[in-house]
C-alpha cells in the first residue's frame, strides 16, 4: 500500500512538472489534466517499477535539484546573494539545456495591494530574467509573467510564509522559443 | 430623543440654541454627516394590494423598501404592531396625529397591482410632524421579474426627498466570486445587485479573473483575465456576456483598468520588462503612455469630469497617490500621512479620493480631499483594500479579506461618515467589488 502510493506521488508529480501552461494553477488549461489522478491509469498497472536518479535534462529535474524559485525581501526586487547563485545554477541548466524555454513567475505576498503587487511581481520576474539574460540566456528563450499576491504558495498570514510567497518562479518547458 | 436630534443633527451645538418649534415647523431633513447619531424613526405600512394577485408582490416590494431604508443606518422602522391604526387603502389624506402618537417622523405608504407579469407600484411620502405630503406620489411600473428594481426606485425616491441626496439602491455592483483554497483559489465575475440579491455570473473559473470595473453607462465591464496565461485587460458586454480583448502596447502585463466619463477611453497599467506605467487607450488609437518612470504606476482613476487622474506610484519610495492632468504631465503628489497609500478612487462628486492605506501592519479604506486634506481612515482591519463609490458618493464597498490559511475576502459596505459598517451578503467568498452608475 506504501509501494502504490509513492508510485502514485510520483506520476503526480511528473505529470504536474510536465504541465506547459504559464497558467499552471488555473483548471482547465492546456495540459492541466496531466496532474490529476487517473484511476483508470494509476502509473502501476505494469507491475514494475524502476528507481534511480532523475533525468538531469528534465524539467523535474531543474525544479527540484537547481532549484525553480529564488526569494525576495518585502518590496524588493533585487536579488539577493542566494539567488545570485540559484539564478547562475538555472542559467548553466538553460545553456546546457537549449531545447527548453521558460516563464518566470514574479509573486508577492498578501501584504499590499492587488493592483501593487501585480506591478510588483512584473519587477520581480524581470529582475530574475535579467540576471539569467547576464548569464548568457536568450531573451527569446524566456517570458515574464506576474501573478501578483494571486497565487501564494503558503497560507499563514505571518512573515514565515510571506518570505516564501515573496518569489520568481522558473518554470520551464521543452519547446520552441517564446517570442 | 428630540426631534432636534433628527432635524438639525449636523449641528447639535447649534440646534442647543434653536427653539425646538423652530425645528418643528422646518421640512423633514436628514443632514448625512458624521453628526447622525439617531437614525430618524418611519413607519412603513405594508403596501395596499390592490388586486389579489398583487398580495404577495406588494409584502416582498414592503420589505425591500424597509430594508433599503433602514439599511442605510440613517433610519429605523416602526413596528406594525405598533400602529394606532392600519393603513387599507392608498389615498392622499392620512390622519397624522396617528403616526405623530407613535413618534413617526415619516410615513410611506405605497400601493401594488398586477396585471399578468406587467407589476404597478405607487407610493407617497408624508412628513408627519410638518402634516403634509413630502413631494407628489409617483409611480414605477415593469415586469414582475424588476419587482426589486420598483422597490428600489420607491427607496431611492424616499431616500432623495429626505436627505437631499440621490439614492443609490436601484444599482448593482460588479465583484469577483471566489471559492477554494487560499492556494489554488478559482475567481469568476459576478454581478448582483448593491444589496447582493440576484447574483448572476458573468464569467466561468477556468482563468483568473481580477478587478472588475463597470463603464459610466453600466452596460459594460472592463477587467482583467489571465485566459492567455498573462495578465490582459478585456471589455465585456454586461448583457451579451461577449468579451474583446483591449488594445494594449506590444509586449505588456496590462491591468487595472477604468474608463473615462467619456466610457470610451480606458486608462490603466501596463508592465513592460518589468516597469509598470500609465496607459491610455482612445478609441481607434494607439495606447499612449501617461507616465514614464521606473518606479511602479498603477491603480488610476479619473476625475468625474475628466481633467485629471490620480493614481499611485512608489516614486517617492513607499506607494502613495498623486494626481495629474489627463493626458500625462506632471504630478502632484497628495497623500503625506504615515504608511503607504494604493488603488485611490475619486469620488463621483468630485469632492474626495477613497483609498486604501496600509500602516503599521493594518489596512485602512479612508478618504482624503483631493488636495490631500482632511484624510480620515473610515476602517481597520488585517487587509481592507479595493475601495468603490456608491453612485451618490455618500457609501464605500470594499474588499475586506481575514487572516490566516482559511482567509477570505468578503464584501463590506461603510458610510463616508465612518458609520454603518456591514457586510454584503455573496452566495460565495467575494472581492474586488465595483458599483454601477444609478440605473435609468
Amino acid at each position: 500500500m506504501k509501494f502504490n502510493l509513492a508510485a502514485v506521488t510520483l506520476t503526480a508529480l511528473l505529470g504536474l512538472a510536465a504541465c506547459s501552461s504559464p497558467d499552471r494553477f488555473g483548471p482547465g488549461g492546456p495540459g492541466d489534466a496531466t496532474g490529476l489522478y487517473d484511476p483508470n491509469n494509476p502509473g502501476f498497472g505494469n507491475g514494475s517499477v524502476t528507481t534511480g536518479p532523475l533525468d538531469p535534462g528534465s524539467a523535474e529535474y531543474f525544479q527540484q535539484s537547481v532549484g525553480d524559485r529564488v526569494l525576495f525581501a518585502v518590496d524588493q526586487s533585487s536579488i539577493s546573494p542566494e539567488a545570485r547563485s540559484t539564478l547562475m545554477a538555472q542559467a548553466n541548466w538553460l545553456n546546457s539545456n537549449p531545447g527548453y524555454t521558460a516563464i518566470i513567475e514574479g509573486h508577492a505576498d498578501e501584504q499590499g495591494t492587488r493592483e501593487y503587487n501585480l506591478a510588483l511581481g512584473a519587477r520581480r520576474a524581470s529582475s530574475a530574467r535579467d540576471f539569467l539574460v547576464s548569464q548568457g540566456v536568450s531573451a527569446a528563450r524566456l517570458r515574464t509573467v506576474t501573478y501578483g499576491k494571486e497565487r501564494p504558495i503558503e497560507v499563514c498570514s505571518t512573515e514565515s510564509c510571506y518570505a516564501q510567497n515573496r518569489r520568481a518562479v522558473t518554470v520551464v518547458a521543452s519547446g520552441m522559443p517564446v517570442s | 430623543m428630540t426631534l432636534l436630534r433628527f432635524l438639525i443633527p449636523a449641528f447639535v451645538a447649534l440646534a442647543m440654541v434653536v427653539p425646538p418649534v423652530q425645528a418643528q415647523d422646518g421640512p423633514l431633513r436628514i443632514e448625512i454627516t458624521e453628526g447622525v447619531v439617531e437614525p430618524l424613526p418611519f413607519a412603513l405600512p405594508t403596501f395596499v394590494a390592490e388586486n389579489p394577485e398583487a398580495q404577495e408582490w406588494a409584502q416582498r416590494i414592503t420589505d425591500v423598501v424597509a430594508a433599503d431604508l433602514t439599511g442605510t443606518g440613517l433610519f429605523r422602522r416602526i413596528p406594525q404592531e405598533a400602529f394606532v391604526t392600519q393603513i387599507t387603502e392608498f389615498t392622499p389624506q392620512v390622519t397624522y396625529a396617528n403616526w405623530k402618537a407613535i413618534n413617526a417622523q415619516a410615513l410611506v405608504t405605497g400601493a401594488v397591482s398586477v396585471s399578468g407579469d406587467q407589476i404597478n407600484v405607487k407610493f407617497r411620502l408624508f412628513d408627519v410632524f410638518s402634516e403634509a405630503p413630502l413631494g407628489e406620489g409617483l409611480q414605477f411600473g415593469g415586469s414582475t421579474d424588476a419587482w426589486r428594481r420598483l422597490a428600489h426606485k420607491v427607496s431611492d425616491a424616499v431616500y432623495s426627498r429626505i436627505t437631499g441626496e440621490t439614492g443609490y439602491f436601484d444599482s448593482r455592483v460588479v465583484y469577483v466570486s471566489e471559492t477554494g483554497p487560499k492556494n489554488d483559489r478559482l475567481k469568476r465575475l459576478a454581478v448582483m445587485d448593491y444589496d447582493g440579491a440576484n447574483v448572476q455570473y458573468l464569467t466561468d473559473s477556468t482563468s483568473l479573473v481580477l478587478a472588475p470595473r463597470f463603464s459610466p453607462g453600466g452596460e459594460r465591464v472592463l477587467y482583467t483575465s489571465y485566459e492567455t496565461g498573462f495578465p490582459q485587460i478585456y471589455e465585456l458586454n454586461v448583457g451579451s456576456v461577449n468579451r474583446v480583448p483591449l488594445s494594449v502596447p506590444a509586449e505588456s502585463m496590462t491591468f487595472a483598468p477604468r474608463y473615462a466619463p467619456d466610457g470610451r477611453t480606458v486608462i490603466f497599467s501596463a508592465a513592460i520588462n518589468g516597469n509598470t506605467d500609465i496607459y491610455r487607450s482612445r478609441p481607434g488609437g494607439q495606447p499612449e503612455a501617461l507616465t514614464n518612470a521606473p518606479s511602479i504606476e498603477t491603480a488610476p482613476s479619473y476625475s468625474p469630469d475628466g481633467s485629471e487622474i490620480v493614481f499611485e506610484s512608489d516614486r517617492s519610495g513607499t506607494p502613495q497617490l498623486y494626481i495629474m492632468p489627463s493626458g500625462g504631465g506632471e504630478p502632484r503628489r497628495i497623500s503625506f500621512g504615515e504608511g503607504r497609500y494604493g488603488t485611490p478612487v475619486w469620488s463621483p462628486r468630485g469632492d474626495l479620493i477613497a483609498f486604501t492605506k496600509q500602516n503599521a501592519g493594518r489596512f485602512h479604506i479612508g478618504v482624503m480631499r483631493t488636495d490631500g486634506s482632511e484624510e480620515r481612515l473610515l476602517t481597520a482591519s488585517f487587509l481592507d483594500e479595493g475601495p468603490t463609490w456608491a453612485p451618490n458618493g455618500r457609501v464605500i464597498m470594499f474588499t475586506r479579506e481575514s487572516a490566516g490559511a482559511g482567509g477570505q475576502p468578503a464584501l463590506f459596505s461603510v458610510d463616508v461618515s465612518g458609520r454603518n459598517l456591514k457586510q454584503i451578503p455573496t452566495p460565495n467568498a467575494a472581492s474586488d467589488p465595483a458599483w454601477s452608475p444609478l440605473l435609468q
